[in-house]
C-alpha cells in the first residue's frame, strides 16, 4: 500500500458554489477521505456506481461495445438526424461545452442546457434587465441584509450560508450571522428558513404581486396596497420594505420557488426591477442560486460563442435563439428533434414525463458517468471520467467567477472533451467517405 | 441508478391536518391527480407545511403531474400546480416501471 497523499484546496464539482477549499487524501489511486466539502459534494468526489464500457443497443438490449464503435455509432445517428438536440452539459467543464458546441454547428442541431428546466426564467429576466450583481466574496464581505427567496440552500447548497452568505464572516461582516439580518421568502417552511430573523410565507404563485407590493412600497405609495398581498399582511411587507431600505448592503438570493412558479421569467424581471429601484436607497445586489456546478459555464461559453446562452437553434446556418420554440423541453414536446445527444444530464427524470416521452421515439446518445433513467432510454451509452474529479478543466461559480477544476485521480475513462472529439471525428470521416462514394 | 434518490424523490409532503384529514398513517401511499397524469406516492408529515398544499421533489415521479407547456419561456411550470389528493391502497411504482410506458427502445 503506497502512503496517501494530501491534496488541498481542490474544487467540488458539485454545486454552483464551487467550494474551493477541498482537501482529498488519495491512497492507491483512490480518493480515500473528503475533508471540508458537505454530504453532496463528498458522495460524488469519494464516488459511486458508474457505467463500466460504452454500449450499443442491439435487438433491444443495450450491450457493450468499443469506444470506437460507439463514437461511429453516435456520430451515424447524429448525421442520419435532420435536426438532433444536443442537451445537458450543465455537470461538465466548460472545454467539453466549446467541442460541443463545434459539433451541435457540424451536424446541424439545436443546442440546449439543463438551465432550460432551472434558472431558463432568471436567463431570460436577466437579458431583459440585465443582473445588478456582485461576487459571493463581496456578499461575504460586505452584506448585512440577505434575501432568500424561493431557495433553500440548507438542503441544496450546503455550504452556501457559512462560506458566502448569512452566516459567514468577513471583513466588514467580523459579527457573522449575528450582525446580518436574514429575510427568507417561501411558500413553506424549510431548514433555510428556520435560520432567518424573517420569515415571510406567500401563497404560491404570488411572487410577482409580492415583488410589486415591495416596490410599491419603496417608492411610498403603499396607501393604494390592499391589505393583504400574496397572502402577505401589507404592515408585514411594509416592514420588510424598510428593511431593505435600510440596508447597507442588501443581496437577494433566489432559486427555483420563484422561476417555476407563475410568472416565470415575469418574476425574475420585476425582482431585477426591484433591486435596481433599492440601489437609489442604498446598495443591493441579486444572484440566482445556479444549481449544478457548471450551468453558468455552459451560458458563459455559448454566449461568447453563438451570442446567446441557451437553447441556441444551430440548424439554419446561423445562431437563433428563441425559448418556447428552440427549448429543448418545447421541441421534444412537439416532437420537433429527430435525435438527442444528453451530455452529463438525466433529462427522463427532469423533464415533464409527456415531453421526456419525445426521447422514447427518437435515437439517443447518453454520454454520463454514471447510470440514471435515461439510459433506459439510450441507444448508444458512453461512459466518461469526471470533470473535476478525474480531469481537470474550467467552470463557472454561481456568481460567475471561472475556477479551474483539478484532477485529483487517474481514470481510465475518456474525458467529454475526448469523447465529443471521437464522435466530431467520426462525423468528419463518414461525410468525407460519402463524399468519396459520391464521387 | 440510486435507490436513495428514488425513495427521497417519491414522497408526497402533507400538512399534519392534511395527513389526519385524509386518514392517513405512517406508510400509507397517496394519489395524486391532475389534468397532466396521475402518481402514487408515499405520504409523509412536514410540519412546515400549511395546509392544503402539498410538497414533491422534482423528479420522475413529481413530472408524472407537469405539463408540457411553456410559456414561451422553454421552462415547465412546475410549481403552484393544482391536484387532487386521495388516500391509496396502489404501490409506488419503481423507476422502470414509471418510464416503460414511454416504449423503450427499440429504435436502432
Amino acid at each position: 500500500m503506497s502512503e496517501a497523499i494530501m491534496i488541498r484546496d481542490a474544487v467540488c464539482s458539485f454545486c454552483g458554489c464551487l467550494c474551493d477549499d477541498i482537501n482529498v487524501e488519495v491512497e492507491d489511486g483512490k480518493v480515500s477521505r473528503v475533508r471540508h466539502a458537505c454530504r453532496l459534494g463528498s458522495s460524488k468526489i469519494m464516488g459511486h456506481g458508474r457505467i463500466q464500457s460504452p454500449m450499443i443497443r442491439k435487438d433491444g438490449v443495450l450491450v457493450a461495445a468499443s469506444f470506437s464503435e460507439a463514437y461511429e455509432r453516435a456520430a451515424q445517428i447524429l448525421l442520419a438526424a435532420s435536426k438532433p438536440l444536443l442537451y445537458g452539459w450543465a455537470s461538465t467543464s466548460c472545454e467539453a461545452a466549446k467541442k460541443g458546441i463545434l459539433l451541435a454547428e457540424e451536424v446541424g442541431g439545436v443546442l440546449d442546457s439543463t438551465a432550460t428546466v432551472c434558472h431558463g426564467p432568471s436567463v431570460i429576466g436577466i437579458e431583459e434587465k440585465g443582473l445588478p450583481g456582485a461576487t459571493l466574496g463581496q456578499v461575504k464581505n460586505r452584506a448585512d441584509t440577505i434575501v432568500f427567496w424561493g431557495c433553500n440552500p440548507a438542503e441544496a447548497h450546503p455550504r452556501h450560508s457559512l462560506r458566502y452568505s448569512s452566516n459567514s464572516s468577513g471583513k466588514f461582516t467580523p459579527q457573522g450571522r449575528e450582525g446580518r439580518k436574514i429575510i427568507v421568502v417561501d411558500v413553506r417552511e424549510t431548514r433555510t428558513s428556520k435560520n432567518a430573523d424573517k420569515f415571510m410565507r406567500i401563497v404560491p404563485g404570488s411572487d410577482y404581486e409580492v415583488i410589486s407590493a415591495l416596490r410599491m412600497l419603496i417608492a411610498g405609495k403603499g396607501e393604494i396596497l390592499p391589505d393583504v398581498i400574496g397572502g402577505v399582511k401589507k404592515v408585514d411587507l411594509a416592514d420588510i420594505a424598510a428593511t431593505l431600505k435600510s440596508a447597507r448592503f442588501g443581496a437577494i438570493f433566489f432559486g427555483l420557488g420563484i422561476t417555476h412558479s407563475r410568472g416565470r421569467y415575469k418574476n425574475i424581471d420585476n425582482a431585477l426591477s426591484l433591486v435596481a429601484e433599492l440601489n437609489s436607497h442604498t446598495k443591493f445586489v441579486i444572484m440566482p442560486m445556479r444549481g449544478h456546478y457548471n450551468v453558468g459555464g455552459i451560458g458563459q461559453v455559448l454566449a461568447w460563442s453563438s451570442g446567446y446562452p441557451m437553447s441556441v437553434d444551430f440548424t439554419r446556418g446561423a445562431p437563433y435563439f428563441n425559448p418556447g420554440e428552440t427549448a429543448a423541453c418545447d421541441l421534444l414536446a412537439k416532437r420537433d428533434v429527430d435525435a438527442a445527444l444528453i451530455i452529463a444530464a438525466d433529462a427522463v427524470s427532469n423533464f415533464p414525463h409527456a415531453t421526456a416521452e419525445g426521447l422514447a421515439s427518437i435515437p439517443v446518445i447518453q454520454i454520463d458517468p454514471y447510470e440514471n433513467p435515461t439510459t433506459i432510454l439510450s441507444d448508444v451509452v458512453i461512459p466518461c471520467a469526471i470533470a473535476g474529479v478525474e480531469v481537470e478543466g474550467t467552470a463557472y461559480r454561481m456568481d460567475g467567477l471561472a475556477l479551474r477544476l483539478r484532477k485529483l485521480v487517474d481514470s481510465s475513462l475518456p474525458s467529454d472533451e475526448e469523447i465529443l472529439t471521437g464522435i466530431l471525428e467520426s462525423v468528419h470521416r463518414q461525410r468525407q467517405r460519402k463524399a468519396n462514394q459520391g464521387a | 441508478m440510486s435507490p436513495d434518490f428514488f425513495k427521497a424523490v417519491s414522497i408526497c409532503h402533507l400538512s399534519e391536518n392534511d395527513f389526519k384529514l385524509l386518514g392517513l398513517f405512517e406508510g400509507r401511499n397517496v394519489l395524486i391527480k391532475n389534468d397532466h397524469g396521475q402518481v402514487v406516492l408515499t405520504a409523509k408529515i412536514d410540519a412546515g407545511l400549511p395546509d392544503s398544499l402539498v410538497f414533491i421533489p422534482m423528479g420522475p415521479w413529481a413530472n408524472m403531474l407537469v405539463g408540457t407547456e411553456t410559456g414561451g419561456c422553454g421552462t415547465p411550470h412546475f410549481k403552484g400546480l393544482e391536484v387532487d389528493v386521495a388516500a391509496t391502497d396502489s404501490p409506488v411504482l419503481n423507476i422502470r416501471e414509471l418510464i416503460s410506458g414511454m416504449g423503450a427502445c427499440c429504435h436502432v
